[in-house]
Formats: structure tokens, sequence, C-alpha cells
């Protein structure tokens, strides 16, 4: 049954909730939360890679800065300590005039900010008067027209009030920074790309290889014992993993092949000599020469001949929808009709034995099944609930609720003790101790094994009083 | 009437044609898959009654070549397999009728002269009749001494069944089967209720009784002597 849905789907064209579907499934896999994972580490490496090469190349450009400054002002410093202010004057004058690249500012000025020497004509606006280190806007002439540059400095205020600027036009380092940042962005875009490319991949070849033994694995619970989970030949885990599958397959197709042999095998030489001991009672029952107390043993016997054979047919049934060596006759139906069908059935039966048999059923419950088997299953439950419930109300409920089909048989007799639930669903047990009612105790577990067949779930209820039994099936779509 | 059984068990067979001899039929007993095939193919039976377990060929191959040949001499297979599934696949390979052992005699008699009716001629009547029952197949109406008796639904397949079958047994896994498309024997005695439910509204107020029940058989719609 269901195998439909297991066969690999044709080609469709990707709508958006098929889209929301399949992105919803992969993030439901384990590959994907692994391939996230892995990109999440992936990622945070790479980002702190980059960073830390950002910081020491920036780094780095402004110290070699700040120790040309020093340089330059220990020099300047030395002159102004031998020769004052004046030499001061001189030093900065001759340096200004130098082809130094454009690189370095200097200005010295009187206490009132007006220049005395320098290779800037202005005391560049806003700029604190402050001593110590500083970082302003630099105004150039390049080519004829003001160019506002990132400058770095130092300012000195010497005794009497006058300033002098030392500073250094730091628009390379300031673009070799920008270069720096925007290479380092175009590779951690790239390392990024690839780190997602890499963990989709990875995810989807281990989705697949995974999603091949899930499908190997649903295809063989549905019967198809010969399927194999396909071997790579690459020798990895995987293939471990279905090469071990695929002998434990081996050894399940052949034990299910041995018990439907011995199952018919018995079937039949068991079978064989029953027919004929039947058929010798019916003979002896037809000569004209037997007594009336001896045809009525006679006919006890084979009463009980028939009793042991529906017992040996349960057995088998069972064994066979267990074995899931049965090919199903599955075909969508509505569990509505096989519970009026089978309430129609029972309904005169019931009323002669004084229960009210009523039937609550939603229409168009469909499932997929198998309708001789179903049927049997509410022939049994029926069955069960004339047999101990004495009298009431028998109610068939038939709804659908949150994708599932249910099918509800209750009765108002003394139902089963909670303890005891799950032993009822084991063959032979009967909860009477004495045994006086007639039954094998298989027809639960007869229940349960067509239940199971249909990927279906059985559960036993207090219906206080009585015995309501569920079933669950998955439903198909209106 | 000649019937051919096709059956390896020497008992079964000999208790088989014995009983059906008995019930005035001609009986050839074949006792392998080949040899039933031989003689089916002369095209000479009535009926067979076809074992699905045989040595050398196997029953439902048998039948599926005798049916390939265009031989359609109907069939009863017998099985030891008794699942659903095990009689769809006999049903399928050409069988028109199924039967699993052990069987009652009496139910293997009644399913075979219920097949050699079948073979008879098509049921084209719209009106059956039983004595003075009466049963439209139009209208879907009960008459009997031309008083209207009304039946539900369900009941007027049962006593077209009965009619159909008017004067032979019917088993009560027959009724299932036909009726309610039933292929198994509940454990509680639905059909006996069916039928008594039946039997008052046809017979209660009349003289003389349509429906009989056959003690150990099930049941019989036939007119009076």
């Amino acid at each position: 049954m269901a195998v439909e849905k297991l066969q690999p789907s044709p080609a469709r064209p990707w709508s958006a909730p098929q889209l929301l579907a399949s992105a919803r499934r992969l993030v439901l896999t384990h590959a994907f939360r692994l391939a996230a994972l892995y990109f999440l580490v992936f990622a945070a490496s790479v980002l702190g890679v980059l960073l830390f090469v950002y910081w020491t190349s920036a780094n780095f450009v402004e110290r070699q800065t700040e120790a040309t400054l020093d340089a330059e002002i220990t020099g300047l410093a030395e002159q102004y300590s031998q020769r004052g202010l004046s030499g001061l004057i001189q030093i900065v004058a001759a340096r200004s005039a130098g082809d130094r690249g454009d690189a370095m500012v200097y200005l010295v000025t009187d206490p009132d900010g007006k220049p005395l020497v320098g290779n800037i004509a202005a005391w560049p606006a806003g700029v604190p008067t402050r001593s110590g280190w500083l970082s302003f806007g630099l105004e150039r002439n390049v080519g004829g027209h003001l160019e506002t540059h990132p400058a770095r400095g130092r300012l000195f205020t010497l005794p009497g009030g006058y300033r002098l600027l030392v500073a250094r036009d730091i628009s390379d380092a300031a673009a070799f920074r920008g270069q720096v940042r925007s290479t380092l962005l175009w590779a951690g875009l790239i390392a990024l790309c690839i780190g997602l490319v890499g963990g989709t991949v990875m995810s989807r070849n281990m989705l697949r290889r995974v999603e091949q033994v899930n499908r190997t694995s649903e295809r063989v619970m549905t019967g198809n014992l010969s399927d194999r989970v396909p071997v790579h030949g690459t020798s990895d885990e995987f293939d471990q993993l279905a090469a071990n599958l695929n002998r434990m397959l081996d050894q399940i197709e052949r034990l299910m092949t041995a018990m439907r042999e011995v199952t018919d095998d018995v079937a039949h030489d068991l079978k064989t000599p029953l027919s004929r001991l039947r058929g010798r009672l019916e003979r002896a029952l037809a000569d004209p020469n037997v007594g009336s107390s001896q045809s009525e043993a006679i006919r006890a016997a084979i009463d009980e001949a028939d009793r042991l054979l529906a017992t040996f047919n349960a057995l088998l049934s069972i064994a066979e929808l267990e074995s899931g060596a049965r090919t199903d006759q599955t075909e969508p139906l509505d569990l509505s009709d096989v519970a009026r069908s089978a309430a129609e059935l029972y309904e005169p039966v019931a009323e002669e034995r004084g229960f009210v048999l009523a039937v609550v059923a939603e229409p168009e419950v469909k499932i997929r099944g198998d309708r001789h088997l179903l049927s049997q299953v509410l022939a049994n439950l029926l069955d069960n609930a004339l047999k101990y419930a004495g009298n009431g109300k028998i109610a068939i409920r038939v709804f659908r609720r949150d994708g599932q089909a249910l099918l509800e048989v209750a009765d108002r007799g003394p139902g089963i003790p909670e303890a005891d639930r799950e032993a009822v669903l084991d063959r032979f047990v009967r909860l009477e101790p004495s045994r006086t009612t007639p039954g094998n105790g298989l027809g639960l577990s007869l229940v349960r094994a067509i239940v199971r067949r249909h990927n279906g779930s059985l559960l036993l209820e207090d219906n206080g009083p009585g015995l309501r039994v569920r079933l669950e099936f998955t439903a198909l779509a209106i | 009437m000649k019937i051919l059984v096709v059956e390896d068990d020497r008992e079964t067979a000999a208790y088989l044609a014995k009983g059906l001899n008995e019930s005035g039929y001609t009986v050839d007993c074949a006792k392998d898959g080949r040899e039933g095939l031989f003689l089916a193919s002369s095209g000479d039976y009535n009926a067979m009654i076809l074992d699905r377990m045989l040595p050398s060929i196997d029953g439902l191959t048998v039948l599926g070549a005798l049916r390939a040949a265009d031989i359609g001499t109907p069939a009863l297979i017998l099985s030891a397999l008794g699942s659903v599934d095990d009689r769809v696949k006999g049903l399928r390979a050409g069988g028109d009728d199924y039967l699993v052992k052990p069987f009652a005699f009496s139910e293997l008699l009644a399913r075979l002269e219920a097949l050699l009716r079948r073979g008879a001629g098509p049921a084209t009547e719209t009106r059956l009749r039983v004595a003075d029952l009466e049963l439209d197949l139009l209208t879907r109406t009960v008459k009997r001494h031309g008083k209207s008796i009304e039946v539900l639904p369900r009941e007027f397949r049962l006593l077209e069944y009965l009619m159909r079958n008017a004067g032979h047994v019917v088993t009560r896994t027959m009724l299932l089967e036909h009726v309610w498309d039933y292929h198994f024997d509940p454990q509680t005695n639905v059909i006996d209720v069916h039928v008594s439910r039946l039997r008052q509204k046809i017979d209660k107020s009349f003289a003389h009784p349509l429906l009989h029940t056959v003690r150990g058989a099930g049941y019989c719609l036939r007119a009076p002597e």
C-alpha cells in the first residue's frame, strides 16, 4: 500500500508552496543543520582572520606615520633647544622649502595664530590649539583646485605662546587602508559564498544518501522486500551503512520467504488431512444406519473440526499479515461506507440481542486500504461487542481529525481493565478465566495485524462504562 | 452432466467423486495438473473442480492455459490457502468460484450447482417468480399472491439471490459473498437473522412457506410440492 507516494515524483513546475514545502523539508534535515553549523563556524573564522589582517595593516601604517613625525619632531626639538625660536624658524623654513613629496606640513605661528613660517598659508580651520596629537582635514591645492586631505600631526605650544604644528598628509595611508578594507570585504564575500555553496553541496550530498536509505527502507516496509540501498562504490561510511543494511535486508527477505513457504506448506499439509477428516465425518453422517445419538456426536465432531479450522485460518491470516508476505489489494475507499455496510449486516442480530447499533459517520472519510480486510476488522469488533457487552448501545463513529481518519467502535459493556489492554491484543489471550464464551482469542490480534498492515494504529480506551476501540489511519485528501 | 475433478489427494478426490456421483453427476478424476489440463482440453465437461496446489502443473496455470485456449468450462477452485488475496488471484486466473479447504460437501455441491446454472443461460429476465412469489427487478417490488410486500434494499438483493437459485441449497457463506460481498465468516450468526426477517415478510401470513432452512447446509427457496 501507499507505494506510489514513494515513487520518484515526476518532473513538475516549481510553484511557491512547493518551494516553501521543500525548503521546510530541507531545514528539518540533520544534514542541513550540520551544513548550517559548518557554514556559521566557517564564516566566523573567515571574519576573524580578515578583521585581524585589517587591524594589523591599518595599525602598521599609522605607526609608521607617527614614527616619521616623531623623527621630525626630535630633529626640530634639538634645533629649538640649541638655537631658540629663530633657529626653529630657520630650520622650518628650510624644511618647508625642500621637496619632501608634499607629505610633510610645517607651520610656526605667533601667539595670535598668525603664521610666521611654514608650508601652509594659514592655521587649518577647526584645529584646537592644545599641545598633543591631533587629526585634521588639510586644505591643499592640487592641480589648481582645493582638496581636503586627512592629516595627522602634533602641536607644540612653545614658551611665549608660539605654536609649532608638524603634520603629515595621510591621504595615501587612508587610501591604502580603504584598499585593504575593500580587498578584505571582497575576499570575505567570496569566502562566504564558497562556504555557502560548499555547505549546501555537502548537505545535499549527505541528504541524498540518507534519503536513499530512507526510501529503500520505506519501500521494503510496504512489502517490496527485494529492494536494496544503492552502493556508490566509494567505501565511505555511507557505503558501509548501505552494505550493512542490504545484508540485513537479504537476511529478512530470506526469513520472509522461508516463513511464506512454511506457512503455505503448513496450510497445505494440515488442511488436506483436515479435509479428509471432515469428509469422513460427513460421509458417516450420510450413512442411513447411523443412529441419532451417534449422528449428534458426529455433528459435534464436525463443529469442532470447523472451530479448529477457524482458529487455524485466523492464525495463518495473522502470520501472513504480520510477515508482510501478502500483496495487498488496496484502493481508495470511504471508511464510512465500510462502517455503514458492516452495521447494516449486524443491525438485525444486534437488535435481536437487545442492542442498539448506531452509526455516526462523516461523509467522505477516505483512506487507502483493502475493503475486505477492513470489513473483517469491523466484523471482529462488532462480534466482540455483541459477545461481551451484554446489551446496550454499540456506537460506531467515523470521522476525520488532523489529517487522520478515525473509526471508533464503542460499547457499554464491562470494558477491559487498563492493565489488560495491551495483553488482549496478543494471540490467544482471553480475559475470561473460564473461557466459556466461544472464541479463540485471535479476533483482536487479527484486527491489530490488519490495522498495522494499513499503517494505522489501534487504541483501546475506556468508554465509561464499556470499551472503545479506536482505529486511526492516514486520511486521503478529499 | 459431466464434472472433472483435478485433485492430487486421492482420498479427497474419491470422496468428491462419490458424493457427486450420488448427486447424479458423471465424474472424471485427474491426479495432477498435466492430466487435468489434458482432460479439460477436450472441452467435454460442464464444470470442473480444480485444486490449486497440484504436482507437475499448478492449478492456476492449468486454468490460465485453458482460458487462453478459449475453453470456458466453469471452474471451482479448491484451495488450502484462504486469504482474500489468494481468492482474488484465483478468480483473476479465470476461476468462477473459490472454496477453501476443508469444506463441507454441501457447500461445494451448492456452489457447483450455482455455477452450472450460471452457465445454463444469461439472466436477462426482469421478473423472477417462485410459486406465487414475484420479484420485479425493474420496479424493485415484491409481491406474493398479488399482495405487495415491503422489503429493504438488502432484503431485496437477498431474495433475488435466493430466487435465482430457487430449488437449490444456498449456504450462508454464499449469501455473505454474493449479497454482502464479505469473504470471511463472521463469528455471529448475522445471516440467520437477516433470513428470518425476510421469512417473516414473505412467509408469515401465507399457508405454504417458501423459504426453508436446510440443516447443516443453509437455506433453500422452493415452491411447495
